[in-house]
């Protein structure tokens, strides 16, 4: 398995009013062999009560695509906006996305989820294919997806 | 300018463009394919129906998708655990499996992006422009050289690879371009170069907070045709906030999983439906049969590609380089050039170096390049022009008519214009003609005559050479071969002697077929492959020009068969004629593919005179499958110059000739074969209007007679020799 190494300094992702406190936090995302092309992934949060707070990754670069990550979309509008910037290529089958990125205190262990959608070409649509809980308990604990992620862990 | 631009995109994407057709042609059976394996629904299913039949198989259903072939995918989880199918649409069950095909999926990659991303995307794109360029500036060839669009699949003549590469273009050519303009606007659709047009979905839908009704419920669901269906996603369960979303042909909405409400709609945008289009008519997806016809006319593309190759290199093979070339400025003979495909300049190339070793400087340039006020030093400018199409201007003539048309005066240099052309068509160097009429009219002083080069003609050069010389007052012998080709040893194995009494001793000559080499019949190169028409060039010993004869065989009757007449003085012949058997001659194959009887069963009108009867009964004798043939035979003497008298009959027998119609010249009553045609006046119209096809072959001034009689004969019903000649429905070999 290949590793692709994505990483950013993203000193203003989610940044809360008021909460200045961050700290640098790695995603790593590892594909099943699901036998098709580059799967497309965007990876989100919500808050506690379930509405969209911002977006971490978007791993795809044609946003005509965007639409198949369906609960990003529909959360979003498809606004190509919230991912300015922090847009990668899509990540093939058996493939891992490791991401570094700076991320509020705040999020963690007060309700907010991680969310990742996925999509493959002429295969199905697999929006929130992973969620779970930001908590500092969790760091470091793999979880599967539910089609086409193998492994999900984030670390600090 | 516009072959310029047809040549280099050729050569550089060549390799490009292969792999694009081949893969395309590949990749356009699949919708076919699963068009006709896919389970189709009954007319007028809903798309509510067609959900509760899958909803019942699997409760878990997450998203149901048609695809334009017909087929049904639905997704579900059950338990946890993901699950797809391609549904059987009358019973909701799953049938087949919904893997992407491993195979089309590698094709799709390697078709759009070589494996290479969006690097490999760009360089297909610029493969497709390539087609494109290369289909548009095709076109405008193909135009040209029939002489206008009118004339797109008029009948072709010249070497087979020309042929060929127009014989498949100007089918294919309608397909490449829909597929390389499609695919262009795909790849700007991807890149975003075009708007996409997709209407931004409401971010939350205001829902009435109630879940569980059924979606066979739902009226927009029941109103739905499952045709009309693209995806249905339902919504998750335990979310009462989530909705129903469905998309067809028409548009995208949002509907309430408690009320079944249509939330929200939006119609398919312009940009969408033109994008859909697009794809479609790339793809052949939803129009399956479309994609087969566009992915055979694909697979022209290689065969275009390797005969296109063949033309460049026969091309440059066929443009000598001229060695010591004078300048314009300092030369005493200016030889101008008009040349289309580059086998005048081979005229010209003999032309200088016959006249440089008379001990004059000479230029040889194109005819586009006239310029008289630098030919300061010329005693006399010489143009050797062919024609183009319907008496066009070749391609290195352009602008010439127009620049000798603006001069105050004609050069004081006098001029001789020398046609090159093909007898066999109606428009006979008519270009060559326009130049020597604008030239008289222009008072241009004249060197010698327009004079005539048929069919690359070394006889009609050498002898306009002589003309030439007489004119300069030095003895000029121009021996032009215009490729040399490899002849071959021929042994004389019988000959059958006529028309002594006459005074036109001739030699029926047959000869045993030389061993072609492995090679040769690899590529049908030599005496490995030909048909009764082809020539034969026959080099005389103590000469150096080859002299042409019709064979009266083909390949496959297992010898090679001339007939000969004994001219007085003539070298050629009065060695053939002289031939006992088991002497030798040396020649070489030369093939005439404009002079062939031509595949279907339409009946054939041959008519022959004197030794021109010779192809004619070659064909006769091929004709094992009994097409009618109806020959029109010119003799002097049934006695004496009935050449295949012994034949006849039994051919006749055999049905490869339907019937034989005689003309006798000698006698109290001379009798030509036009005055057989005219006799026979009501059955050759009637042939020749229900497609009957007429080859000519001997003397001029016979072909001359036979085209006045047959106007004649064919005026009443509104046809002439002109009008079949450009359906090719009448040739002629004429000598």
């Amino acid at each position: 398995m290949k590793t692709l190494f994505a990483t950013l300094a993203l000193t203003t992702a989610l940044t809360l009013p008021g909460l200045a406190m961050a700290r640098p936090v790695t995603l790593t995302t590892t594909l099943n062999n699901y036998g098709g092309d580059g799967a497309y992934l965007a990876l989100y949060v919500t808050d506690p009560s379930g509405a969209y707070v911002g977006s971490l990754w978007m791993a795809g670069g044609k946003s005509k695509y965007y639409e198949h990550l369906s609960d990003w979309y529909r959360a979003t509008g498809g606004d190509t906006a919230q991912v300015n910037g922090i847009t990668g290529a899509s990540v093939g089958a058996g493939r891992t996305l490791e991401i570094t990125l700076d991320l509020a205190d705040a999020l963690f262990d007060a309700g907010y989820t991680l969310h990742i959608d996925a999509a493959v070409e002429d295969m199905r649509d697999s929006p929130n294919e992973v969620a779970v809980p930001l908590t500092t308990a969790g760091a470091g604990t793999p979880v599967q997806g539910r089609r086409y992620i193998a492994s999900f862990a984030y670390d600090m | 300018m516009i072959r310029a631009f047809h040549r280099w995109p050729g050569l550089l994407a060549l390799a490009l463009v292969t792999v694009l057709t081949l893969s395309g042609a590949a990749l356009s059976v699949f919708p076919a394919a699963e068009r006709l394996t896919t389970p189709q629904a009954e007319a007028g299913l809903s798309v509510a129906a067609l959900a509760e039949r899958i909803q019942a198989a699997y409760p878990g259903v997450e998203q149901i998708r048609r695809a334009p072939s017909g087929r049904i995918t639905a997704y579900w989880f059950d338990q946890g655990v993901p699950g797809a199918a391609v549904i059987d649409p009358a019973t909701g069950e799953g049938v087949a499996s919904a893997d992407p095909n491993q195979t089309q999926r590698w094709l799709t990659n390697l078709h759009r992006s070589l494996f290479l991303g969006d690097g490999g995307r760009i360089a297909m794109a610029l493969g497709a422009a390539a087609m494109l360029v290369l289909s548009v500036s095709g076109a405008m060839l193909v135009a040209r050289r029939a002489g206008g669009w009118r004339h797109w699949f008029a009948r072709l003549r010249g070497p087979l690879a020309g042929r060929l590469h127009v014989e498949i273009a100007r089918v294919a050519v309608f397909g490449l371009v829909l597929s390389s303009a499609t695919a262009l606007w795909m790849t700007a659709s991807t890149f975003d170069l075009v708007p996409n047009g997709g209407a931004a979905a409401i971010v939350a839908p205001e829902v009435s907070g109630e879940t569980g009704m059924p979606p066979a419920l739902m009226p927009t669901l029941e109103d739905t045709p499952v045709a009309e269906l693209r995806a249905l996603n339902f919504p998750y369960p335990d979310d009462p906030t989530d909705i129903y979303k469905l998309k067809t042909d028409r548009g995208t909405g949002y509907l309430d999983q408690g009320t079944g409400a249509l939330l929200w709609w939006a119609d398919l945008s312009g940009w969408e439906r033109v994008f859909e289009t697009v794809y479609m008519l790339h793809t052949g997806q939803g129009a399956a049969a479309l994609g087969l016809v566009l992915g055979l006319m694909a697979l022209g593309v290689p065969a275009l590609g390797a005969t296109g190759v063949l033309i460049w290199l026969a091309g440059r093979r066929g443009r000598p380089r001229i060695r010591g070339n004078q300048p314009a400025g300092r030369a005493e003979t200016v030889v101008l050039v008009g040349s289309e495909g580059g086998s005048t300049w081979g005229f010209a190339a003999t032309l200088h170096a016959a006249l440089t070793g008379a001990g004059q400087s000479v230029h040889v340039g194109p005819m586009s390049g006239f310029a008289p006020e630098r030919y300061a030093r010329a005693e006399r400018i010489i143009v050797l022009a062919a024609t183009y199409g319907d008496g066009d201007a070749p391609a290195s003539a352009r602008g010439f008519l127009d620049r000798l048309a603006a001069l105050d005066r004609a050069p004081r240099a006098p001029l001789a214009v020398l046609g090159f052309g093909d007898r066999s068509f109606p428009d006979y160097c008519a270009f060559a003609r326009a130049v020597a009429a604008a030239a008289q009219a222009k008072g241009w002083p004249e060197l010698l005559a327009l004079d005539t080069v048929d069919r690359q003609s070394p006889q009609d050069f050498a002898r306009w050479g002589r003309a030439l010389g007489e004119a300069l007052g030095t003895p000029l012998e121009l021996s032009h071969q215009p490729v040399v080709p490899k002849t071959e040893t021929l042994t004389l194995v019988s000959r059958r002697d006529y028309g002594a009494e006459v005074q036109a001793p001739t030699a029926i000559l047959r000869f045993a077929l030389p061993r072609a080499t492995l090679w040769q019949r690899l590529t049908g190169a030599g005496f490995a492959r030909f048909e009764a028409g082809d020539l034969i060039g026959i080099v005389p010993e103590g000469g150096t020009v080859p002299r042409f004869y019709s064979l009266a065989s083909a390949r496959r009757d297992g010898f090679i068969e001339i007939v000969v007449r004994k001219h007085p003085g003539g070298l050629c012949s009065g060695q053939l004629t002289a031939l006992e058997p088991g002497d030798t001659a040396t020649g070489f194959l030369r093939r005439n593919p404009g002079f062939r009887p031509g595949r279907g069963r339409a009946p054939l009108i041959l008519i022959g005179a004197g030794t021109g009867i010779g192809p004619l009964a070659g064909m006769v004798r091929g004709n094992a499958r009994g097409r009618p043939i109806h020959l029109f035979f010119g003799m002097r003497h049934p006695d004496s110059d009935f050449f295949y008298r012994d034949e006849m009959p039994a051919w006749q027998a055999e049905g490869r000739l339907t019937r034989l119609v005689t003309a006798v010249s000698r006698g109290a009553r001379p009798h030509y074969v036009q005055d057989a045609l005219r006799g026979d006046a009501a059955q050759v119209a009637r042939l020749i209007r229900d497609g009957a096809r007429v080859m000519v072959c001997g003397g001029r001034d016979m072909a001359a007679g036979v085209a006045d009689a047959l106007a004649e004969i064919l005026a009443p019903s509104g046809l002439s020799p002109a009008t079949l000649k450009a359906e090719g429905r009448y040739v002629e070999d004429v000598y």
